[in-house]
């Protein structure tokens, strides 16, 4: 039954990436505001633009 | 009131009606030149999708700002206290643009680099209503950045709160513990299966491993997650208080310290599960009720009210200076709506001042020169020129601000009755465990520690703590959602107890904007109104200018020797009429009545005609509102204007109910602290800075403002003018704020007991402890979310 322990490594492993995921998010202040992002990634720049946006983070 | 013209044309750029159709740009009509300019601008950069996304987006242009307005961003000093970084040609700054409110201000906002070459990148953070833009130094200055933000609708605020540093950032400590929380949680509750289920004699080698990353696991939770629930309850011990949390500490540790026991004698396997899971639940509360109004803020001082800087005028020279480095004996030019920050004498240019703001008085205030004029007036007429005579941090309105008086109050001890609750639970709790320690004691020693440590970890009041936290945080919820702002949770008991109102006037049961305007004396033709009113229209005073809004109105009427004395009134020759507008003393009335409000005398050709009489507007909503709350609450009327609506004023209120008038801001102060005395529990509506005392003093300050992004005195909550009437229901929904959490309280005791009866019999198996603590925590959450909706919904909120 070692399988069981290679699972629950395999388990463990997956969740604490989510986990370190989330904290990446929180720090990299993705929860400062909940209403630009999903509006944002709605404008569509016209074809033709000379400039793009310039991501400040 | 007479209506005024209606076209029914709304202006494509901000919505407001025009005035005809004058002003229009291929079929599309605006209400003024610069809404149609701001519409050419963004259209011809091809970022039309502005108007696309919602309807009307832009804000009016109707009142222009002027120009050197910014003059002040040219000033290194100052430009160096705004902005976050700075190389060789990159500066990035942050501004506070107050008007942000859709999706179209962010897309024309985060597209500025197509407006003004120079602007690198430009980026909204909507719940702070803030840009930051990085700009190239070289190519273009922060004051045309301000500039074009201000011609496309958005200016910035700038304030002498800025000079201090930038705001802070916001704590997101609680949703990192959350997280971590949810993840021993979650993993513990799989690694758990095994020891409720049972393993298989040839498995049971596996079981010590599972012990022990359980273990492992809720380490993190123990020393980081529950961290809140330590300092608080810290907080409380040293205070010689006992709050919920301290009951709530002891729990997780005796359950810690019993399940680490166990695993590491081998004897179990502990309580991990439940212990995560309460403190995941807890904390879920705790980010629920933390739920800050981060464009809002419940602290402001004076120096969010003050600009950042002035203009001082020396050599006939205009300079902008910065606030806090002007001295008494400079010269400041104050332009129209602009602020006067320091207290001085009037040297040039007629000064209509309104103190609204500070005192309450609702009329503006006329001063000649040489007269002194103090901070926190706006000027209404002209540009003036003030010499200063006080420092800025010496002033009237600063010293009124720095009052001992005035200053906030000691924080309230947590008088909730939560915590009152769980005193009385925990002592009970103990006086059980003494018994049951006694009982087996004398029957089983072997059984005391596992009977009594089972009963502590089923007894914790989390559930109380649950049930508080839940309903308190959507009941915030609710009333953010219908802009009623709290600072936090404990307002909500505040306003529940409250048994006295306290109202300001001026701002708050009145309107600033509207003035209803009546007439007495000789009955005057139409033809005549529109002769009075083109005499009236040549000047800016705020009575004509009323009187203007209110009369019809006919263009061609031409005025001729028109002349104005200033802080008496104008004459002018319309149709071969001599028609004179002032004060009783200018048009020589000889009987000036005096039975209330602000007149306006008319002479006809000598002849007196009569007065036309200006009384402030009381909302629509007051009268309702007040009947509704002097049913059940005792009112005061604290107004700094003077008592020339005391008469219908007492009709409205209670005979029962106290009319105070010509009250300063201490004296309001004052009321509020007599009313304690006699053991009231003061609730105050307020608007101004002149409240500011008497919002501080109150059990529970509630500020009322036309625009959340306006200033407001510091408050416990901020309530949109628009949503005064619905008062009486929020209220109701503080009140039922007890009713929730003590039926939600009265439901996790079953529970309890249920527990307690494995618990003292020393029989409680870690899987009874692992189905009956989420259980009642879902519950527990269900029950309060549920019922607060629902009284929410029977509320009509």
């Amino acid at each position: 039954m070692t399988v069981i322990i290679i699972l629950l490594g395999a388990s463990i492993s997956v969740s604490a990436l989510f986990l370190a995921g989330f904290i990446w998010s929180v720090k990299n202040k993705q929860y400062d505001d909940e209403f630009s992002p999903p509006v944002r990634i709605l404008f569509d720049d016209k074809p033709g633009d000379d400039t793009t946006t310039v991501d400040t983070q | 009131m007479l209506p005024t013209n209606h076209t029914g044309l709304q202006c494509a750029h901000c919505g407001e009606e025009c005035p005809d159709e004058g002003i229009s740009l291929a079929g599309v009509h605006f209400c003024c030149a610069g809404c149609r300019s701001v519409y050419q601008l963004i259209n011809q950069q091809g970022l039309c999708d502005y108007y696309a996304l919602n309807r009307q987006p832009g804000a009016s242009q109707q009142i222009p700002v002027r120009k050197d307005k910014f003059a002040f961003l040219d000033d290194s000093r100052i430009i160096q206290k705004l902005i976050s970084f700075q190389n060789n040609e990159q500066t990035r700054v942050t501004f506070y643009l107050p008007h942000i409110h859709c999706s179209s201000c962010l897309y024309l906002l985060e597209h500025l680099h197509k407006l003004q070459p120079g602007v690198l990148a430009a980026r909204v953070n909507f719940t702070r209503k803030e840009i930051q833009i990085d700009i190239n130094h070289q190519v273009v200055s922060l004051r045309r950045i301000a500039e074009l933000l201000t011609q496309i609708g958005y200016e910035p605020y700038i304030s002498l709160a800025d000079l201090n540093g930038a705001r802070p950032p916001q704590d997101k400590k609680y949703i990192k513990q959350l997280g971590v929380a949810g993840f021993s949680f979650a993993n513990i509750m799989l690694l758990s299966f095994p020891e409720y289920f049972g393993l298989a004699a040839s498995e049971q080698h596996l079981q010590g491993i599972f012990r022990m990353l359980n273990l492992v696991l809720a380490l993190p939770v123990v020393l980081y997650s529950a961290i809140p629930f330590y300092e608080s309850a810290w907080k409380s011990l040293r205070h010689r208080f006992l709050n919920i949390d301290a009951p709530i500490v002891l729990a997780i540790f005796i359950t810690f310290g019993r399940s680490l026991y166990e695993v590491l004698s081998g004897t179990g396997g502990g309580y991990f599960d439940s212990m995560t899971g309460i403190v995941f639940f807890m904390l879920a509360g705790k980010v629920l009720q933390d739920k800050t109004y981060r464009q809002l803020s419940f602290e402001r001082d004076y120096t969010s009210y003050f600009p950042i800087s002035v203009t001082v005028v020396a050599d006939d020279r205009e300079m902008a200076v910065a606030l806090p480095v002007v001295k008494p004996g400079d010269t400041l030019r104050i332009h129209s709506e602009e602020l006067i920050p320091a207290d001085g004498i009037l040297t040039r240019g007629n000064a209509l001042i309104d103190y609204s703001f500070v005192t309450g008085e609702s009329m503006a205030i006329p001063k000649d020169m040489g007269e002194i004029v103090y901070a926190g007036g706006r000027q209404k007429g002209g540009t003036i020129e003030v010499l200063v005579t006080r420092e800025v941090a010496q002033s009237y309105l600063t010293r009124l601000w720095n009052q001992d008086a005035l200053r906030r109050k000691q924080p309230k001890e947590q008088s909730s009755f939560v915590h009152l609750i769980s005193r009385y639970f925990t002592y009970v709790l103990f006086g059980l465990a003494a018994i049951a320690a006694l009982y087996w004691w004398i029957n089983d020693p072997s059984r005391i520690a596992n009977a009594v440590t089972a009963m502590l970890i089923v007894a914790c009041p989390c559930a109380l703590l649950l049930s508080g936290t839940f309903t308190q945080g959507n009941i915030l919820r609710i009333l953010g959602r219908n802009q009623f702002y709290l600072r936090d949770a404990q307002v909500i008991e505040d306003i529940a107890k409250a048994d006295h109102i306290v109202f300001d006037k001026t701002g708050t049961l009145t309107t600033v904007q509207d003035m209803n305007v009546g007439y007495e004396g000789e009955r005057l033709s139409n033809d005549q109104l529109k002769m009075i009113a083109a005499v009236a229209a040549q000047t800016n005073h705020p009575l004509t200018r009323a009187l203007c809004s209110w009369l019809p109105h006919d263009p061609s009427l031409q005025v001729e020797a028109f002349r104005e004395i200033p802080g008496e009134g104008v004459a002018g020759i319309v149709n071969d009429t001599l028609i004179q507008l002032g004060s009783a003393f200018y048009a020589k009335n000889v009987h000036p009545s005096n039975t209330g409000g602000s007149r306006v005398y008319i002479n006809w050709n000598y002849a007196s005609k009569g007065c036309f009489v200006f009384t402030s507007h009381y909302r629509d909503e007051v009268p309702e509102l007040v009947k509704k709350l002097r049913k059940h609450y005792r009112l005061s009327l604290v107004s700094g204007d003077n008592n020339r609506e005391e008469k219908n004023l007492r009709r409205l209120f209670a005979h029962n109910s106290t009319l105070l008038f010509n009250q300063r801001p201490e004296d309001k102060l004052r009321h509020v602290e007599q009313l304690q005395k006699m053991g009231k529990r003061v609730m105050v509506i307020g608007d101004g800075l002149n409240d500011a005392g008497a919002l501080r003093q109150a059990d529970a300050g509630i500020a009322l403002t036309e625009d959340t992004n306006n200033f407001t005195p510091a408050s416990d909550a901020i309530l949109e003018a628009a949503q005064l009437s619905k008062l009486p229901k929020f209220i109701r929904l503080c009140k039922a704020n007890r009713y929730i959490i003590m039926a939600s309280f009265f439901l996790s005791i079953v529970y309890n007991v249920i527990g307690l009866y494995f618990a003292v019999q020393g029989t409680l198996s870690p899987l009874i402890a692992a189905i009956l603590m989420p259980a009642s925590s879902l519950s527990i959450l269900l029950v309060t979310f549920g019922s607060s909706r629902l009284v929410a919904n029977q509320l009509d909120l």
